[in-house]
């Protein structure tokens, strides 16, 4: 065929049809997503710490590793109160003239997904030790250490951020671990990571694929017993350890634990519910919120309870799930 | 190895029966399996028994005609015969015991036949599964079958006995009829049928006693003194047309400095694969894992893939063509120009300088422009060599190659400009970007090259030149579609994905016609891959484009996203396909090519050694991983906790870190062989040799004269 003996004219013919389907697929939908979403009204904009740190987060290739969205399907609930839509993304622009825009949605998930790791884990004393090395919060953990964010000096200075790091970690040094800028840079952007509010009059995104009949298990009277181990290890276990021993000086052991094998588990309830501010003077920082923030129900909340209560040798009676749901209508008023 | 996981599971719940019925079961089983061995032995005893009636009678029947009974004796069995005759000439009254006992020994061993008997083999329902039923059966038939055992070799010795003394009075027999028999006619008899029993072909009757004469050179490779080879000497490469020099130096270097590329990439995948399983084997900020992984990736695509195509390429488009390169001097300025972006991106990359996380985007826009304006020259150079071409139609190897530079240059083009890339619209342009750099750049630019080496090696025409087109078009069509199935389910629009999920199925097409068309022009020349070291590489090339890529097909449908999406799947299919596809043919293409522009040949065994090492690695590495990231997936499905799935993977994790290790190793294989290409065998070629010689000896006559 004469057409196809012609380079000039088949080349420019598989340029369009490739150039065409080009900016049917890709350029337009950009563009008609660029200009169709806005950030929501509630969205907090990023501090200029936490801009600083988006760049460490870039420099370090953590999106690598650690996912950005949750996707509107059943097994990531865990990540997420409602599925990550377009606005969310909406405010994300050109890093600078020499970098590209950065939504950091991520392909893999080696590591846990970051889209509510400022609710999930806000903490400093958590997060510090964390990036000085994973394995002193969590044994398993295959994340780098990053202890080039970090410094040792003989004596903290005012000011410093002194960082709790236990002597093995230290690999033979001394002094006080203080995080240097771009800790606390990347603390503050991993901070800032939260989902945002839908308003209230939009329709709430779907979670598709549930497993079929999950709603008709909740039902009263047919709830069965929940893996308590499991819902500890999701939920406390980075802090409190599986042992339930804590960490020196970072986080109090709930084994042997006066309070959590009380005869009235109402402060544990209200612990849990509405965090903890009690031994800021001991050195352990203020425990979040974490049945509020996780979105636990009275069932998942006495698993962990009665896991805690009977394991590591604590033998505390176990409490049902009308108690706790008693208790945590109690604590909600106390909390306002 | 998942479907036996699969299988195990639901199986485990059916399996407890009522104690009661298993007992009784198990009765009835150990009844069933002793009267089988009782009637077994029983019929064997009988056979036995017949057997050796018959041959009792056989021999009594024989003894009117020994001639008969010689036709069955084997050449040496009548030279002994025959000593034995001559010796009783020689010394007529005396026996010669030990030809008698010879005699005897062979008589014995010729009646007393070794006979093979077969033992019948327990029979057990499909129900026997249960450990414990099994544990007490086992038990319970240790005892039964060394008693039968027992039995059965008792049985057989005082039948061998009896065997042994009725072979011994047959000899004495058969030695008594010898004797009486006239010598000379039992003589010839037995000469006559030696003569026939050692008749052999001289092998010659054809071809008769004169050397061949080779007058059309059609013979090769002859080897005079074939030693027992180690590995089986495969063909070696064919003398084609000389290359330009200067243009076979150019193609060396491309293809010399991807060969780093691969070993520094891949050196630098090796040690974030042992990062998996050691995660502190360094605290360095330029070595951590997140920024040395886009060093792997980059290294690896832009460096040694893109090297080592576009040096492939700048052999194919002149040679198809039939017209020299347009120019060599761009040539170089894209060698040039390629190189320094892998060395600025890796030193960016290193220093934690990121363009913001997209895959394979991570060089930032002034490093990534070098690489496209080596692009842009590269297109100039090859349309201006087409342009000159001496033939009518432009060959399809040129549409593909020429094809790929375009698309790479508008995909690069779309992905650095930041006009559509707010919000989700990077998004977007990832998915495509990414895609089309893995499809429309590496994929498309290498059939082009396989459809010129693959006719060339094989040496006939590719099968269906209109299947090549009809792959060429349908893969424009489906393949720009596809990118964003790399993120089902997220925030980007509905139906964008599902286009996308539509297009992946699509491929189909493209992937089914090519392979068609591969596997077709091997048609009729299968027998050439033993004898070949090129061809298997492309062989495995061409399965993988098809499993590789039709696999990216079911990866891309949402159920198959649920589990796979996000896990390590990912990373086992960008192997399978970047490494069993692209890899591949580039070797293949590597050890076509070179030999014909030094004229020298790699080694054969580190040719085979790289071939398999990258081949068993390959399958080392992304078996495992896709196993272990189905089951991580499926995890994540079922909500357990994070951690939990985390230290599922830690084997998977290894065997990928051991597979990778021989990957790399294939790697120094294949570097030293690409050295020996260039360099060289040390071995002195004595013909070579006197030739020198004997110019020289011309020469210095000449001079003198």
């Amino acid at each position: 065929m004469e057409f196809f003996n012609n380079h000039t004219k088949l080349f420019i013919t598989a340029f369009l049809l490739f150039a065409g389907l080009t900016l049917l697929v890709c350029i337009i939908p950009a563009l008609n997503n660029q200009s169709n979403n806005a950030p929501l009204p509630m969205a907090v904009p990023l501090s200029d710490m936490a801009i600083k740190g988006k760049g460490v987060f870039i420099a370090n290739g953590c999106v690598g590793c650690h996912t950005q969205q949750v996707r509107n399907v059943d097994m990531d609930k865990v990540w997420g109160e409602r599925p990550s839509i377009a606005a969310d993304y909406a405010d994300i622009h050109r890093t600078d003239f020499w970098r590209n825009t950065a939504t950091l949605m991520g392909t893999e998930r080696t590591g846990p997904d970051l889209t509510s790791i400022g609710t999930r884990q806000p903490s400093k004393e958590w997060q510090l030790p964390h990036l000085f090395n994973p394995r002193i919060l969590i044994k398993e953990s295959i994340m780098p250490a990053y202890p080039w964010m970090f410094e040792i000096k003989d004596k903290a200075q005012p000011g410093d951020v002194v960082v709790n790091i236990p002597e093995e970690y230290l690999g033979g040094r001394k002094g006080k671990v203080i995080a240097k800028a771009e800790a606390l840079e990347l603390l503050a952007y991993l901070q800032s990571l939260k989902q945002t509010k839908l308003p209230s009059a939009s329709p709430q995104p779907a979670f598709l694929y549930g497993k079929v009949g999950e709603e008709s298990d909740a039902k009263p009277g047919a709830t069965k017993e929940l893996n308590g181990g499991m819902l500890y290890t999701n939920n406390c276990q980075s802090c409190h350890q599986q042992n339930g021993e804590g960490l020196k000086g970072a986080f109090p052991p709930l084994k042997g634990s006066k309070v959590v094998t009380a005869e009235d588990p109402e402060l544990l309830v209200n612990i849990i519910m509405n965090g903890y501010t009690g031994r800021e003077k001991e050195g352990y920082p203020a425990m979040p919120p974490i049945g509020t923030n996780n979105r636990l129900k009275a069932e998942e909340i006495s698993a962990i309870m009665n896991h805690e209560r009977t394991s590591w040798g604590n033998s505390a009676k176990k409490v049902t799930v009308d108690e706790v749901k008693k208790l945590m209508e109690k604590v909600k008023v106390k909390a306002k | 190895m998942v479907n036996a996981y699969l299988f195990m599971a639901p199986q485990s719940h059916l399996l407890v029966a009522p104690s009661g019925i298993t007992s009784l079961l198990l009765i009835v089983a150990f009844l069933v399996i002793l009267s089988v061995l009782v009637i077994a032995l029983s019929l064997y005893r009988k056979i036995m028994n017949t057997q050796k009636l018959a041959r009792q009678t056989a021999l009594k029947k024989n003894h009117p005609d020994l001639k008969e009974y010689i036709n069955t004796l084997n050449s040496n069995q009548i030279e002994v015969f025959l000593n034995y005759l001559g010796n009783k000439d020689e010394e007529k009254s005396k026996i010669n015991k030990t030809g008698i006992l010879g005699l005897t020994a062979f008589l014995f061993l010729m009646f007393s036949g070794e006979q093979s008997f077969s033992q019948t083999t327990a029979s057990t329902g499909g129900i026997w599964t249960e450990g414990g039923i099994i544990i007490t059966l086992v038990l319970l038939l240790i005892p039964v079958i060394v008693g039968i055992w027992l039995m059965i070799s008792k049985t057989n010795n005082l039948f061998k006995q009896y065997q042994l003394k009725q072979a011994s009075e047959d000899a004495d027999e058969l030695i008594d009829i010898i004797d009486n028999e006239d010598k000379d006619e039992l003589k010839k008899s037995l000469k006559k049928r030696q003569e026939a029993l050692d008749y052999k072909l001289s092998h010659r009757e054809l071809s008769g006693n004169i050397t061949a004469e080779d007058t059309k050179g059609l013979l090769q490779q002859v080897d005079i003194e074939a030693d027992l080879p180690v590995v089986s000497l495969k063909k070696r490469a064919i003398k084609r047309p000389p290359i330009d020099p200067a243009l076979a130096k150019l193609i060396l270097w491309f293809i010399g400095t991807a060969a780093f590329w691969l070993i520094f990439g891949t050196t630098v995948g090796e040690y974030l694969g042992i990062k998996f399983v050691a995660p502190d084997v360094d605290q360095l900020s330029f070595l951590s894992f997140g920024r040395l992984r886009p060093v792997h990736t980059n290294a690896v695509f832009w460096g040694w893939a893109s090297l080592g195509m576009l040096g492939l390429g700048y052999y194919v488009v002149p040679r198809v063509s039939n017209a020299p390169l347009k120019s060599i001097k761009m040539g170089w300025y894209t060698l040039i120009l390629i190189n320094i972006t892998v060395v600025l991106g890796t030193i960016c990359l290193m220093s934690g300088i990121n363009n913001g996380g997209g895959e394979y985007r991570e060089y930032i826009w002034p490093v990534m422009l070098m690489f496209g304006i080596g692009l842009i020259l590269t297109l100039i150079n090859f349309i201006g060599t087409i342009a000159q071409r001496t033939t009518k139609e432009i060959y399809i190897s040129n549409w593909y190659i020429v094809a790929s530079v375009i698309f790479a240059i508008v995909i690069s083009f779309v992905a650095y400009i930041p006009t559509w890339q707010d919000g989700l619209g990077e998004t977007i342009i990832q998915g495509y970007y990414m895609h089309q750099g893995v499809g429309m750049w590496f994929m498309l630019f290498m059939l082009g090259v396989v459809y010129y080496f693959l006719p060339q090696q094989l040496n006939k025409p590719i099968y269906s030149y209109s299947l090549g087109i009809l792959a060429f078009w349908t893969q424009i069509l489906f393949y720009t579609v596809i990118g964003t199935h790399h993120f089902v389910f997220s925030s980007i629009p509905w139906w964008l994905q599902t286009t996308a999920i539509v297009g992946s199925m699509g491929m189909v097409i493209p992937v089914a016609a090519g392979t068609t068309n591969f596997l077709l022009t091997f048609k009729g020349s299968w027998y050439k891959i033993p004898s070949s070291y090129t061809l298997p590489f492309f062989i495995i090339g061409i399965i993988f484009y098809f499993t590789g890529s039709l696999q990216g097909t079911a990866e891309a449908f949402r159920s198959t996203n649920l589990i796979w999406h996000f896990t390590d799947f990912t990373v086992a299919h960008s192997h399978l396909t970047m490494y069993g596809i692209i890899c591949f043919f580039l070797w293949a293409g590597i050890y076509a090519v070179v030999p014909r522009l030094t004229g020298k040949e790699a080694p054969q065994i580190t040719v085979g050694a790289h071939f398999w090492l990258a081949l068993i690695g390959l399958l080392i590495y992304t078996v495992p991983l896709m196993y272990g990231s189905t089951l991580r997936g499926m995890m994540w499905v079922d909500k357990k906790p994070f951690i939990d799935t985390v230290v599922f993977m830690a084997p998977y994790w290894l065997w990928r870190a051991i597979g990778g290790s021989l990957m790399w190793l294939s790697h120094i294989f294949f570097a030293y062989n690409f050295y020996k290409m260039l360099t060289g065998t040390t071995t002195i070629n004595a013909s070579e040799v006197a030739i020198q010689k004997l110019n020289e000896n011309t020469a210095h006559s000449e001079n003198s004269l």
